[in-house]
């Protein structure tokens, strides 16, 4: 279980790592944090004959906060993300997911770009991403472009990514003020990869569902967002029963069966936990609202 | 660019346990590897090869990180803590006479890991109640089945570091 021999480049910025991606072409591979890489070099499931290591390239490390978005640099662990004070209060759904990404000594070493560039449709933070109508940036020698999430991911494992295109960053736009969010997933063990998982986000309005949108961790094909707004808009959020929603999510997942679960079982768990998730971002919209209202009332 | 052809060989600096140590090793070295195989620090262990069973485990400036997971040129620089580095049968630290008084080792092959783990995770929360003992050690396997023990190691290793930053043991 060792890697196979490859050639270790260790460019200092982005500049010299997009040269070096365009020299090495198909043969390489970016190394970040590496914790689903490595794995893969081991199992010499890949044998890239080039690694661009990018942890020695300056100014990737970094969390920004605008009004709009997050932005994750590329070699920001996902630990320090779930850790950010300041990303939490812009976006609790970070915190919420990361929480579930592996171990937490994986996510010591782990980036959260990296997981989006891995595009493992049992990840986390692919599902976050498409959710919060994110943002890949891209940047190669030919220079820089924005990808929305729902044009990066194409399939398992596969992205639009070019090969001599390396991801800087992420941006997490922020939900609508009031929007509440929920992350659940079921997994063996905490910490492996989940059967299934779902990231849930509802904005309520003078007491009525005005949004809600879910997306998925090991159900759908690539991460994308299942939007039920369509069934509740409107619908008073007090009491409201999120069952009803069933067939919609019913008609958009195609879960696998595997070892631990078949496809039939995930797509009821699925189910279930869109239920669950979609009742917890309600209540966390209506405690916001009520929250944001007292704020007022001691205001005046 | 063409396959490489021959394996060319890395300088590689770092400072383990507080020891600035050199050696050479080619690019795909592991850090587990490169611990064991060209540090003779045999103390981290290597099991599954894939991050998930902790065994290797290592404080990478002070937090830990699976060494199997980690390219020894990657750690240039930095400085690495293995258990050796934890403590000596003289003067054990606080998780190692923990695991000591608790029985919190059976066949032993996963403690390094688990020493390191539970070494940075009471630095972070250093009252933990038994539900986060069992989390913060929920990453490595043990296969003897020891984990009632190993729990217990964590809460009492949290106790130990008490005991002796009050100065009530010598």
């Amino acid at each position: 279980m060792k890697p196979a021999p490859f050639v270790h480049h260790a460019p200092r910025s982005v500049e010299e790592a997009a040269a070096t991606l365009a020299q090495v072409g198909h043969d390489g591979k970016v190394l970040a944090g590496g914790q689903s890489l490595i794995p893969i070099l081991n199992m010499r499931l890949a044998s890239p004959a080039h690694l661009v290591d990018i942890n020695q390239v300056a100014g990737l490390a970094e969390v920004t906060l605008t009004p709009e978005a997050v932005r994750v640099g590329a070699l920001v662990r996902h630990a320090r993300l779930e850790h950010h004070p300041e990303a939490y209060a812009a976006l609790p759904l970070l915190r919420q997911a990361l929480t579930h990404v592996a171990h937490p000594v994986i996510r010591n070493r782990g980036t959260t770009v990296g997981s989006i560039a891995h595009a493992d449709a049992a990840g986390e933070m692919p599902a976050v991403l498409a959710l919060t109508g994110g943002v890949v940036e891209a940047v190669s020698t030919a220079g820089t472009r924005d990808i929305d999430a729902t044009d990066f991911f194409l399939g398992a494992l596969e992205t639009s990514l070019a090969e001599d295109e390396l991801v800087v960053a992420v941006r997490f736009p922020r939900f609508a003020t009031g929007t509440g969010t929920a992350f659940l997933e079921r997994a063996r063990r905490h910490g492996d990869y989940a059967m299934a998982g779902v990231a849930a986000a509802v904005q309520v309005v003078d007491g009525a569902v005005r949004d809600a949108r879910l997306s998925f961790v090991s159900v759908t094909d690539v991460p994308r967002v299942v939007d039920v707004t369509d069934q509740v808009r409107g619908h008073e959020a007090d009491g409201l029963d999120w069952r009803a929603v069933a067939p919609t999510v019913r008609d958009q997942i195609e879960p696998e069966g595997d070892i631990h679960a078949t496809a039939e079982y995930r797509a009821m768990l699925a189910i279930e936990l869109a239920r669950l998730a979609l009742d917890e971002a309600t209540a966390k919209s209506v405690a916001a609202q009520y929250d944001s209202a007292a704020e007022r009332g001691i205001a005046r | 660019m063409s396959e490489p052809t021959t394996e060319e060989l890395l300088d590689i600096t770092l400072t383990v346990n507080g020891v600035r140590r050199q050696a050479q090793a080619p690019a795909r070295r592991l850090l587990s590897d490169f611990l064991r195989h060209d540090l003779q620090l045999t103390g981290t262990h290597v099991g599954c090869e894939h991050g998930v069973c902790g065994a290797c485990t290592v404080l990478v400036d002070g937090a830990p990180m699976r060494s199997c997971l980690m390219f020894a040129v990657t750690a240039q620089a930095h400085a690495i803590t293995t258990v050796e580095g934890l403590g000596t049968i003289e003067a054990m630290g606080p998780v190692q006479q923990a695991f000591t008084e608790c029985h919190g080792l059976q066949c032993g092959f996963c403690t390094p890991g688990f020493l390191t783990t539970i070494t940075a995770y009471l630095e972070e929360n250093p009252e933990p109640t038994e539900h986060e003992a069992r989390e913060a050690i929920s990453g490595n396997l043990c296969r003897c089945t020891g984990y009632q023990n190993i729990v217990k190691s964590v809460l009492r290793a949290a106790e130990i570091r008490r005991e002796r930053a009050a100065g009530t043991r010598p």
